[in-house]
């Protein structure tokens, strides 16, 4: 199952790997987005390794669409995606510090690019499908207005829109932890 | 390696550390917290990356029993599932990172103690998972066709404590006890068309007995009922588009069922719906044709508790079970199945127990609960042993999925950190790490396998796999592994 937009699946190349490109690229990357706050980590990279061919060369302000997610600790982060990217394309590629988001790679076996929408901008989004909505029904904290990020594609008429990163049901539930078990 | 962001310590330790020893000493010593992580699966790996991405000059070193990595995401995610196994590209990743380190081939609990593990590092997260299974307490339990699904998924995904399971395939009915993701995925393995298995990674072994296999009919069979199945809804879908086979599923048991659910939570009212129209719905005109030509079938048997497998006349040979039929008490996720007096016998010669994975304790020092068969802990802080952790399926139970399982290792990162940044876990105290480790292996003749090794292993297994036109052929036999990489 892949995402339903036009860019390639996300996948690290591990054979042939050049460790020593890699890490300046993603320090490149650090540099230039400054307004990402300083607690942002290089190290998340899943698949930034093929992200050396899709360096964006400068395409101008035309193509590119601003999208704001508001992390789990209520930060803001704010990304610059070129159309046609899924959500969850555009976190990976700008590095974005969100915890363990989209585990699958876009393939929809997972629910960890959950995101939530605002309710105008969820009823123009494209129609979703069976397969998406089997995946999403196992998402911690789901909304009427939950996406999968992966299955998202950024439109020009999305530009300056914020999505919710879901705070985790774990994460709320802290008190109820010790020795539950559901059998 | 990030020198952009400018910590001195963490910028000159790096090139040092490819110098000597003692210099490699120098740059480590009491710079950051040592951390070790004993369990290389989804709990380990993502405990581990939680740990490195917020804390700076925190060392993290995983431990392994096996010579590879990646537990349950390689020995029990289904070979035809190959989407779920894309973490492993996120947990390479975490164990390339310069403060990162794997051992494999390393047995905690034998060839070194969790006592001394603690007087090496400042803080030890437990991950080591559920390597057992509950067993079902009935007569005739270790009759022959009698196995675990765990083992049978243990078998098939070339897990190799399992690897001379040899199940018999040879009868034609097979009943799954338990009606969870495990259940559908031995269904599914046992059904699905060779041409299908023959491109996954499921061990040449396996795939030899499986084309051998007897087997044209599964039941899954549940205490409860389809209102209580346990099975998620993209499995089910799966199992209902299985090409070759049709499903059977009573009228009887879904008749009504839609009325019942139409307040339920989203998850569960799709699931159930999905599972009323296959069984109440006239099928399309391309479904009823594959159901018309299927030579395989699967079904749902509901409300019935096994109270004994039956023996053949050789006395030896499972050839059926005895079940009590329940009814229900209560409803939904809390319904209590309970006998109603009456008995049912079927008849079948293969029977897979699937009713949950069991942890085990690791060590006789550490607190474990047999009764919930958890390590009892708060937010992943072991209860009564400071510094000390768990994380995964050993410290909540062994269900849910990989999100399920990096939540909860997220949060037990949590709580390390936590205690990090207020004392509790006193960086004072200066911890030599792998440094003190290494040397208690090598007196006890323990080789670790490093995460470069595991790549050849890797490698070697990729490169078998093409030549069968498959992902990998996976080394089931760890003294070939160690060979490899020459131990």
């Amino acid at each position: 199952m892949m995402a339903r937009c036009a860019p390639r699946l996300i996948r690290p190349l591990l054979n042939g790997l050049n460790l020593g490109k890699v890490q300046s690229f993603q320090c490149l990357r650090i540099a230039e987005h400054s307004q990402a706050p300083a607690s942002l980590q290089p190290e998340r990279s899943f698949g930034s390794t093929h992200r050396l061919h899709d360096v964006p060369r400068d395409t101008g302000s035309a193509d590119r669409v601003t999208v704001h997610f508001i992390n789990r600790d209520g930060e803001r982060l704010t990304a610059t995606a070129k159309e046609g990217e899924s959500l969850l394309e555009v976190v990976v590629n700008q590095n974005l510090g969100i915890d363990g988001f989209g585990a699958c790679e876009g393939t929809l076996a997972c629910s960890t690019c959950h995101l939530i929408f605002e309710e105008d901008v969820f009823q123009k989004l494209d129609a979703i499908t069976d397969e998406e909505l089997d995946m999403l029904d196992l998402a911690y904290g789901l909304t009427d207005t939950s996406r999968l990020g992966c299955q998202v594609c950024v439109k020009k008429a999305m530009d300056g829109v914020t999505v919710q990163v879901p705070v985790e049901v774990a994460d709320m539930r802290r008190e109820l932890e010790v020795g539950k078990q559901s059998k | 390696m990030g020198s952009s962001r400018g910590h001195i310590c963490w910028k000159w330790g790096s090139p040092l550390r490819r110098l000597t020893g003692f210099s490699r000493l120098l740059s480590t010593a009491a710079l950051g917290p040592q951390i070790c992580v004993v369990g290389s699966g989804p709990a380990g790996f993502y405990t581990a990356q939680h740990l490195l991405k917020h804390h700076r000059l925190a060392r993290v070193d995983i431990y392994e029993k096996l010579p590879v990595p990646f537990g349950l995401v390689r020995f029990g995610v289904a070979p035809d599932h190959p989407e779920v196994k894309n973490v492993i590209n996120t947990f390479t990743q975490t164990a390339h990172s310069d403060r990162c380190a794997y051992y494999g081939n390393v047995t905690i609990g034998k060839d070194v103690t969790v006592k001394e593990l603690q007087r090496a590092y400042h803080a030890v997260v437990l991950s080591y998972g559920a390597e057992d299974n509950r067993i079902l307490g009935i007569p005739g339990e270790n009759l022959l066709g009698v196995y675990s699904a765990r083992a049978f998924v243990g078998w098939y995904n070339g897990l190799p404590e399992n690897r001379d399971l040899k199940p018999d395939l040879s009868s034609e009915t097979a009943m799954v006890l338990g009606q969870g993701n495990v259940a559908l995925d031995v269904a599914r393995v046992l059904l699905s068309p060779l041409d299908v298995l023959r491109k996954t990674d499921i061990t040449e072994g396996s795939l030899a007995a499986i084309a051998c296999s007897k087997v044209k009919r599964v039941w899954l069979v549940g205490r409860r009922g389809p209102l209580q199945v346990a099975f998620t809804i993209k499995e089910l879908r799966e199992m209902i588009n299985l090409p070759g086979t049709r499903p059977l599923l009573d009228p009887a048991d879904f008749t009504g069922l839609g009325d019942v659910i139409k307040d339920v939570p989203r998850p569960r009212k799709r699931l159930t719906e999905l599972m009323v129209k296959s069984a109440l719905e006239k099928p399309g005109e391309k479904e009823a044709s594959r159901w018309a030509s299927a030579t395989k079938e699967w079904g749902l048997k509901f409300r019935r508790s096994p109270l004994e497998v039956l023996p053949a006349a050789d006395g030896k040979q499972a050839r059926g079970i005895r079940m009590a039929v329940t009814r229900l008490e209560g409803s939904g996720e809390s319904a209590r199945a309970v006998p109603t007096g009456e008995v049912e016998e079927l008849e079948c010669g293969l029977i897979l127990s699937s009713i949950g994975y069991r942890s085990l304790p690791l060590d006789s020092l550490i607190p474990f609960d047999p009764k919930l068969g958890i390590i009892p802990n708060s937010l992943g802080r072991v209860q009564g042993a400071p510094g000390l952790y768990c994380s995964g399926w050993v410290k909540r139970g062994p269900t849910g999925v990989i999100i399920t399982t990096m939540n909860d290792s997220f949060d037990t990162a949590q709580s390390v950190l936590e205690d990090l940044q207020t004392g509790v876990l006193n960086l004072s105290n200066s911890k030599e790490g792998f440094e003190s480790v290494r040397s208690i292996l090598h007196s006890r003749g323990v080789h670790p396998v490093t995460f470069s090794d595991w790549e050849k292993i890797d490698a070697a297994e990729v490169a078998r796999g093409k030549l069968a036109g498959k992902p990998r052929e996976k080394i089931v036999d760890p003294q070939e592994m160690l060979q490899l990489v020459s131990h």
